[in-house]
């Protein structure tokens, strides 16, 4: 069986009718691009053909290390890989993450797919055609700038040949680097385009398109029973009761680890439940936090460094002096399927099928958890519900592998329950970031003082083993790698820590605590989220310090000519400082991702109850600079879609926890925002058009998390003059600020 | 236990005790893909299935209950050759990210649409609202139904 796409002979543009191509290369030829450092991913993986294939049928295969995590990657990679190869799209296979056959290109994650692979892509193909031009100009008797070629035919005059007849054995056995440049934008036919996705129809149409949904001959189905805290240690089981059950092959257990296995997944699920009730297991008593989250974080130990100083010596002399304390709780991921993975072991080679987030990465974890060598271990993207970072996907792998040792060589296919997911997932990390400022007389930002404090937002497989659960629970586990502090310029709990804004005097810390309550790991945009919403809130108070309007007194102090038009942008299809009902109000959230990725700038505009205290976003409009765009609706959607999802952290989101680790259990426990709830969301593209050419690609996924949290924040104190800090901005926390408003 | 049961027009059998939910009965036994395991709970929707035309979760309903109803799943509604205007609105919105919540979206809309055929924004969003998503498709599901709903209302009036 196969998930891969099987492409129609037609590629439907969104809007517009079906394309054709048919152009010449006249002038286009050779032009030579200095060879300092292959782009994207080519630089660690230079083999042409690693990257592409030219099949005598008439195909073309792509492979990329990039997975499909719902954002369209695979639509987008073959979009620029028709483009430079010149073939019509449908040709394109594209292969994705696989350790058999893609590229090692690390993990699928920093919206930076499109710079890492599709550079790569990019710049393979364009040198892939050359040499099939070369070829064709020897064939054909003719100079390759005479040539024109259409959908893989290459015509000088009347006579032509095709690429499929050109393709042989070894034609791209050479690393790329002698290399032709890629086509100028203008002359693109794909990317640029709002192509629709190649993996859409499988899914309305519930056609298999799931890791979920992957049948293989004698699969079983397997479930897990993890302990009752996270300290716990299993006891004793009895194990004949539950072996005794319908269906039931094997109760599989490795220290703390216990997981069964069931010719069906009902019966899997009915085993588990009565395994979980008859394993007895030692320390597992709980207890609430004595703290609440702000004082258990600022009272935890950390390793502290300055990321950022200025002093401008010649120093205004402040007027005035405010600061502020913002809180982030700890948040879930929350995908909509549990984790779930399938694993085969033939007794030598094992083969895990995976929604992770890296195939080689994780490959390396298994080996060391399994303590086999990595040759003997394939892992194989399949995608599943989206993870918005690291969900329990990497988990149920070495879950999955395990049972699978115990099943005789017959696949495997476990699925994490609901509460399994919700329980021991990688939370995004809890943060405390206090900021002092200062205006002078004249509204100028004259001091700018931050500390950032929380966990890691790092935990991935790559690191060590230990990262991965069970291998904490097996009867010879792996100790945790030390707890990730991603370095700059991106960070982590760091990430977007700095101000984009001028400031005479600026200090910027990050205070990381290396051992937290709950097991902590990359969640979309890392600390950005929770430091954007510090920052732009805090620029919102600054101006109302200085008097000034929150637009202007940003425009004021960026330099960035992108930045600033985005803001410009977002402002005036917003109707900023258009009047607005009472309850009603309008906030704005600006910033440029990791710093030197995509810009974007967000207006909401909400509504707020005073007697109950909830905030109704009505609408949000956007307005992003992503540089170069492959595909503008697939852009658009991640942006809507994380634009949705931050007002959702940003209203609701928070997770429980006690000393044997998350109190959550289904969505009940852990609310998010329904179609009730949901603003209308509005987005523009920047730099579209003939301009689009001279544009680097800069990511688009994570970018407007950070920045629709301080909108919302920043709205609310528009529409009712109190200002919260403490996320989740909560009905309890607006009705209780209005009170103390209306005593104060 | 045999059980008997009409899916998608056909009258299909599984070997299952019979309190078995009937999403692993369709999707294990009987190979089908469309409804999908979300919670198990009752709360996501990503379950969803028709049982004589209303829309059920098939996770929290035990097979028994359902011998001898008509049950359609997301493959009965349409295909690619006879595509249910939902589907085709979805694909012309692009009205997904990851899809994982598209069959109980496009069974709940379906659902809904034959009682209501002209629903407002609003009507939408309530008709949705015990469907999570997670991708924050919900704008372009919004748009995707009422889009589905006026091709509807234009070939019932042709
Ligand atoms: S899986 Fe049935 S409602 Fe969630
Ligand atoms: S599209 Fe991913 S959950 Fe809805």
């Amino acid at each position: 069986m196969s998930l891969a796409y099987k492409p129609s002979r037609r590629e439907v543009v969104i809007g517009a009718g079906v394309l054709t191509i048919a152009f010449s290369l006249a002038g286009l030829l050779p032009p030579v691009v200095a060879q300092t450092g292959l782009p994207g991913s080519l630089g660690k993986t230079p083999a042409l053909d690693a990257w592409l294939r030219i099949d005598a049928g008439g195909g073309v295969t792509v492979f990329t290390g990039k997975v499909e995590l719902g954002q369209g990657i695979a639509t987008a990679l073959a979009q620029i890989a028709a483009d430079e190869l010149d073939v019509d799209m449908a040709r394109i296979d594209m292969i994705t993450g696989d350790t058999a056959l893609t590229p090692d290109e690390g993990y699928t994650f920093g919206s930076l797919s499109i710079q890492q692979s599709g550079m790569a892509i990019r710049f393979a193909a364009a040198h892939a055609r050359q040499i099939l031009i070369a070829r064709a100009a020897r064939r054909l008797g003719a100079t390759p700038d005479s040539l024109r070629v259409e959908d893989g035919l290459v015509f000088a005059g009347k006579e032509s040949v095709s690429y499929w007849q050109l393709a042989e054995e070894g034609l791209f056995e050479r690393d790329a680097g002698g290399g032709a440049a890629p086509k100028p934008a203008d002359e693109r036919r794909y990317a640029g385009r709002p192509i629709q996705r190649r993996d859409i129809p499988s899914r309305v149409f519930g056609q298999q398109s799931f890791l979920q949904d992957i049948r293989l001959p004698g699969m079983l189905h397997g479930r897990i029973v993890r302990p009752p805290g996270s300290g716990a240690v299993l006891a004793a089981i009895d194990e004949d009761r539950i072996s005794a059950m319908p269906g039931v092959k094997n109760i599989v257990r490795d220290g703390s680890f216990l997981g069964v296995i069931a010719r069906g997944e009902f019966q899997a699920i009915q085993a588990a439940e009565a395994l979980a009730g008859v394993a007895r297991w030692s320390n597992q008593a709980r207890s609430s936090s004595s703290q609440e989250l702000p004082e258990l974080l600022t009272s935890l130990p950390a390793r502290s460094s300055v990321i950022a100083e200025k002093d401008r010596g010649a120093r205004l002399v402040a007027a005035k002096k405010i600061s502020a304390r913002y809180t982030r709780p700890f948040q879930a991921h929350a995908s909509l399927a549990p984790s779930a993975a399938i694993a085969q072991f033939d007794g030598n080679q094992l083969t895990v099928w995976s929604h992770c987030q890296g195939v080689f990465p994780l490959r390396k974890a298994l080996a060391q958890a399994l303590r086999m060598d990595t040759e003997n271990i394939r892992v194989i993207h399949a995608p599943a519900a989206g993870c918005y970072g690291q969900n329990g996907a990497d988990d149920a792998a070495l879950d999955a592998a395990l049972l699978a040792r115990a099943a005789g060589g017959r696949p495997v296919r476990l699925q994490w329950m609901r509460g399994d997911e919700f329980r021991w997932e990688p939370f995004g990390s809890a943060m405390v970031i206090d900021i002092s400022g200062a205006v002078t007389g004249d509204g100028r930002l004259a001091d700018w003082q931050c500390a950032v404090k929380g966990f890691t937002h790092s935990s991935r497989p790559g690191d060590g083993a230990g990262n991965l659960i069970a291998a904490r629970h097996m009867a010879n586990p792996i100790t945790p790698p030390p707890a990730r502090n991603i370095p700059r310029p991106t960070g982590g709990l760091d990430r977007n820590a700095v101000p984009p804004y001028q400031s005479d005097r600026l200090k910027v810390m990050k205070h990381f605590i290396a051992e937290g309550p709950l097991r902590t790991g990359a969640l979309r945009s890392l600390g950005s989220y929770a430091n954007v919403f510090a920052i732009e809130s805090f620029m919102d108070e600054l101006a109302a310090l200085a008097g000034i309007d929150p637009v202007a007194f940003r425009l004021k102090h960026l330099g960035d000519t992108r930045g600033r038009a985005v803001i410009e942008e977002a402002a005036s299809r917003a109707d900023w400082g258009s009047p607005m009902t009472a309850g009603h109000g309008r906030g704005i959230g600006y910033s440029r991702y990791k710093n030197l990725g995509g810009y974007l700038a967000v207006v909401a505009q909400v509504a707020v109850d005073a007697d109950s205290g909830e905030i109704r976003v009505m609408r949000a409009v956007a307005a992003a600079d992503c540089g170069e765009i492959i595909n503008p609706d697939g852009t658009r959607n991640q942006i809507e879609g994380g634009i949705v999802q931050s007002t959702s952290w940003t209203l609701m989101e928070e997770v429980s926890f006690d000393s044997g680790g998350a109190t959550l259990s289904d969505w009940l426990s852990y609310p998010i925002l329904t179609f009730d709830q949901v603003p209308l969301v509005d987005v523009h593209l920047m730099c579209q058009g003939p301009k689009r050419t001279t544009k680097k690609p800069l990511g688009a996924g994570e970018l407007a998390q950070g920045p629709m949290a301080a909108a919302i924040g920043n709205a609310l104190y528009d529409a009712v003059g109190v200002r919260l800090r403490d996320l989740p901005l909560t009905p309890e926390k607006v009705r209780a600020a209005l009170q103390e408003k209306g005593e104060g | 236990m045999r059980i008997k049961l009409k899916v998608n027009e056909e009258v299909r059998e599984a070997d299952v005790s019979p309190d078995t939910p009937l999403l692993y009965v369709l999707r294990d036994d009987l190979g089908l893909f469309g409804p999908k395991f979300g919670c198990g709970l009752g709360q996501c929707g990503a379950c969803m299935v028709h049982v004589d035309g209303r829309a059920v979760r098939s996770c929290i309903t035990p097979v028994e209950a359902v011998a001898g109803s008509a049950i359609v799943t997301l493959e009965g509604l349409g295909g690619p050759e006879n595509a249910h205007p939902l589907q085709q609105a979805f694909i012309d919105h692009q009205a997904l990210q990851c899809g994982y919540c598209t069959n109980g979206m496009i069974m709940t809309a379906a659902a809904f649409l034959s009682e209501n055929p002209d629903p407002s924004e609003g009507e939408i969003r309530g008709a949705l609202s015990a469907n999570l998503c997670r991708c924050g498709s919900h704008t372009r599901i919004i748009r995707a139904v009422k889009a589905a709903s006026q091709k509807q209302n234009e070939r019932g009036a042709k």
